[in-house]
C-alpha cells in the first residue's frame, strides 16, 4: 500500500467518520428516513422519533466515537513504546482486570445498590488492579522495564481470565448471561453523564498524546537512540504507559471488551501514514472512531431486533479486512517492512 | 572537550570500566581500540549519559554531565551507533529526527530552519539524492551515511561513532572515514570513534586509547600505542608492525599460525 499525503488522508478520515455517523443515525428498526431525521433534529420537539434519535442512537455514536478513538490511540502509543506491532491495549491484561471487576460486581449484586455506576466503576477498579502492580512490579529504581511489563501483563491477563472462569463456574445462569454479555462488549450505555465524562477524557488524552508525538517518533528507533536524541525516556515511558492505561481502563469499564480496534486500526493506518506519530495519532483516532461506529451499526441492524455484541463484529470485520490487506501487500512483495 | 576523571561504571552489579582517566581535546580525532568486551562501547555510553558513573565524573565542555539536561547533551553530542533501524522511514524523515533536541515545548512540526539543516547535512554526507528512499531499502553503507547525517542534524560539537565501518567493504570504509575526517578538519567537529580495525584506527586517528579488560592500557599517537609487544599482549595474537610508506603511520599485520610455525622451524 502506498503512503498518502496528509492532504488526502485527513479529509478522507474525517469523511469516513462522518459517513459512519450518518449511517449510524439513519439505521435502526424504527426506519426513520434520512430527510425526516434532519427535520426532526432541527425542529427539536419531543416526538417519539426525536427520542429515538437523541436518546438511543446519538449516545451510541458518541460513545463509539470516544471508545474507538481511545482504543486506537492507546494502541498507537503502546505499539510505539514497545516497538512491537502486535501489542494492543488488551495485551497488558487491562481488559482482563476490568472483566474480573465487572464479573465480581454482577455476582455480588452490587449493581442493585448503584444501578447506573456500579458496573463501570467496578470495571475501572478492576483495570486499576492490573495497571498498578504492572507498573510497580517493573520499576527498578527509576527504570521502567518494558519487556517486564509485556510479560507480566500477559500473565495478568491469564490470571484474570482464569478468575473470570472461576466466577462463571460458581454463578447462576442469569448472572452468567449478564457477565458474558458485558465481556463481549456493547456500546449501550444509559448514562449521558458517563458518556460525556469519557468523551472529555478521551479528547484531552488525544491532545496530550499529540505532545508526545516527537517522543514516540524517537522511541521508535529504540530507547537508546531516543536518549541520544535528547529524550528523557524514563519519564516519557511512565507518562505514556499511564495514559494508555487510563484510556483503555475507562473505555473497557464503560463498554466491555471490544477487541481488535486497538490492534488493527493503528496497524492499518500506519501503512498509509508511515511511521510519523504526528500523522498516525490523528488519523488513527478518526479511523478508529469511524470503524467502531460503523461496526456498532452493523451489530444492531444485521439481525435486528436482536443485537449482536459489537466485539464480534470488530473481530470478524477487522480481522478479515486486515488479512486481505496484508495478503495484497505481500503480493506486491517488498522486503523488510512489517512495521 | 570531554574529560573523564576516575570513572568507574557498569550495568547494575557488574562493573565494566575501572578507574578511567581520559581527556579528549576540542577538534581532536580520537580513536578507541581494544579487544571485544574490553569496555569500548561502555566508555562511549558513559560519554552520552546512557550510563551513570558509579564513581568519578564525566565532564562535557567543562560541565559535569549529570548537571546537564538530557536535551542539552543531545545538542552537543551526537551518536552514530551500530543499530540498524528496521522501521519504514524515509531518509529525510530519519535525518529530521536529529532535530528533536531543538524542539520547543509545544512544537509539533519542524520549522523551515530544521528542514534547511536536514537538506544541508544530507548534501554534506551525499545522501540527498536518497532523501525519499526508505531506510529499509538502502545498503549498509548508505544507512551509515544517513546515520551520520542525522548526527550532524543535531549540530553537535562532538560526534561519537561506534564501529561505523564494520560490515562494509573498503570503498565504503574509506568513504565514511574520509567524510568524518573532513568534518573534523573543516568544521572543527570533535570525533570519538570506536574502530575494530587497527589499521583504520592508525590511519585516521590523531590519538588512540587502547582498552583492555575495562582499563586503559595505553593512550597516545598511533605510533606510540601500536607497537607489536603491546598488541600481542592485549590481543593474544602474533603481529608484525611496519610503517605505511605513504602516511608514516604504523601498519599492523597478523601472522598466521602456519607462518608462525614455519618461521619457528627455520630459526
Amino acid at each position: 500500500m502506498k503512503r498518502r499525503s496528509m492532504k488526502v488522508l485527513l479529509p478522507a478520515a474525517c469523511l469516513f467518520l462522518a459517513a459512519a455517523a450518518v449511517t449510524a443515525i439513519a439505521s435502526g428498526p424504527a426506519g426513520i428516513p434520512l430527510l425526516r431525521i434532519l427535520t426532526t433534529i432541527l425542529e427539536g420537539q419531543a416526538t417519539p422519533e426525536f427520542g429515538i434519535l437523541m436518546d438511543i442512537r446519538l449516545p451510541r455514536i458518541i460513545l463509539g466515537f470516544a471508545v474507538g478513538g481511545a482504543l486506537s490511540i492507546a494502541g498507537v502509543i503502546l505499539q510505539g513504546m514497545f516497538r512491537n506491532p502486535l501489542v494492543e491495549p488488551y495485551t497488558l491484561g487491562i481488559s482482563g482486570g476490568a472483566a474480573l471487576g465487572a464479573a465480581l460486581c454482577i455476582i455480588l449484586n452490587l449493581h442493585y445498590v448503584l444501578p447506573m455506576t456500579a458496573l463501570p466503576l467496578s470495571g475501572f477498579l478492576g483495570s486499576c488492579l492490573v495497571i498498578l502492580p504492572l507498573y510497580f512490579l517493573n520499576m527498578r529504581r527509576t527504570v521502567l522495564r518494558m519487556q517486564g511489563i509485556l510479560l507480566t501483563g500477559v500473565m495478568m491477563s491469564f490470571i484474570s481470565s482464569s478468575l473470570v472462569f472461576l466466577i462463571f463456574a460458581i454463578s447462576k445462569t442469569q448472572e452468567l448471561h449478564s457477565i458474558v454479555f458485558w465481556i463481549m462488549g456493547s456500546l449501550e450505555e444509559p448514562s449521558w453523564t458517563l458518556i460525556l465524562i469519557l468523551t472529555a477524557i478521551v479528547v484531552v488524552c488525544l491532545f496530550a498524546s499529540f505532545f508526545f508525538a516527537p517522543v514516540l517518533n524517537a522511541l521508535s528507533l529504540g530507547e537508546e537512540e531516543a536518549v541520544h536524541l535528547g529524550i528523557d525516556t524514563e519519564r516519557a515511558k511512565k507518562q505514556l504507559f499511564l495514559m494508555a492505561s487510563l484510556l483503555t481502563g475507562i473505555s473497557v469499564s464503560l463498554t466491555g471488551i471490544i477487541g481488535f480496534v486497538g490492534l488493527i486500526v493503528p496497524h492499518f493506518v500506519r501503512m498509509l501514514t508511515g511511521y510519523d506519530h504526528r500523522r498516525l495519532l490523528v488519523v488513527s483516532f478518526l479511523v478508529g472512531s469511524g470503524f467502531l461506529i460503523f461496526c456498532d451499526t452493523i451489530a444492531r441492524t444485521v439481525i435486528s431486533p436482536i443485537e449482536l455484541p459489537v466485539g464480534v463484529i470488530t473481530g470478524i470485520l477487522g480481522g478479515s479486512v486486515f488479512i486481505y490487506v496484508l495478503a495484497r501487500r505481500q503480493g506486491s512483495a517488498r522486503p523488510g517492512g512489517s512495521l | 572537550m570531554i574529560e573523564i576523571r576516575g570513572l568507574t561504571c557498569g550495568y547494575g552489579e557488574k562493573t565494566i570500566l575501572h578507574d578511567i582517566d581520559l581527556s579528549v581535546g576540542k577538534g581532536e580525532f580520537f580513536g578507541i581500540i581494544g579487544p571485544n568486551g574490553s569496555g569500548k562501547t561502555t566508555m562511549l555510553r558513559a560519554m552520552t549519559r546512557l550510563i551513570r558513573p558509579a564513581t568519578g565524573t564525566v565532564l562535557l565542555g567543562g560541565t559535569d554531565m549529570k548537571d546537564l539536561h538530557i536535551a542539552d547533551v543531545a545538542r552537543k553530542v551526537a551518536v552514530v551507533s551500530q543499530s540498524m533501524p528496521l522501521i519504514e522511514m524515509t531518509v529525510r524523515e530519519f535525518v529530521l529526527l536529529g532535530r528533536i533536541p531543538y524542539y520547543r515545548k509545544l512544537q509539533f512540526f519542524e520549522k523551515e530552519e530544521d528542514t534547511a539543516i536536514a537538506e544541508r547535512v544530507m548534501e554534506m554526507t551525499g545522501v540527498r539524492h536518497l532523501a525519499a528512499v526508505l531506510m529499509s531499502e538502502m545498503s549498509a553503507g548508505e544507512v551509515q551515511l544517513a546515520f551520520i547525517a542525522r548526527g550532524l542534524a543535531q549540530q553537535p560539537e562532538v560526534l561519537l561513532l561506534d564501529e561505523p565501518t564494520s560490515h562494509l567493504d573498503i570503498t565504503h570504509q574509506a568513504a565514511i572515514l574520509d567524510l568524518v575526517k573532513r568534518l573534523n578538519r573543516q568544521e572543527g567537529l570533535t570525533v570519538v570513534i570506536i574502530l575494530h580495525d587497527l589499521n583504520l584506527a592508525s590511519e585516521y586517528c590523531d590519538r588512540l586509547v587502547l582498552m583492555d579488560g575495562g582499563r586503559i592500557r595505553k593512550v597516545g599517537t598511533p605510533a606510540e600505542v601500536l607497537d607489536y609487544e603491546t598488541i600481542e599482549e592485549v590481543y593474544g595474537t602474533v603481529v608484525v608492525v611496519r610503517e605505511n610508506p605513504l602516511s608514516r603511520k604504523p601498519f599492523v599485520m597478523i601472522v598466521s599460525e602456519e607462518v608462525r610455525d614455519k618461521c619457528r622451524g627455520r630459526s
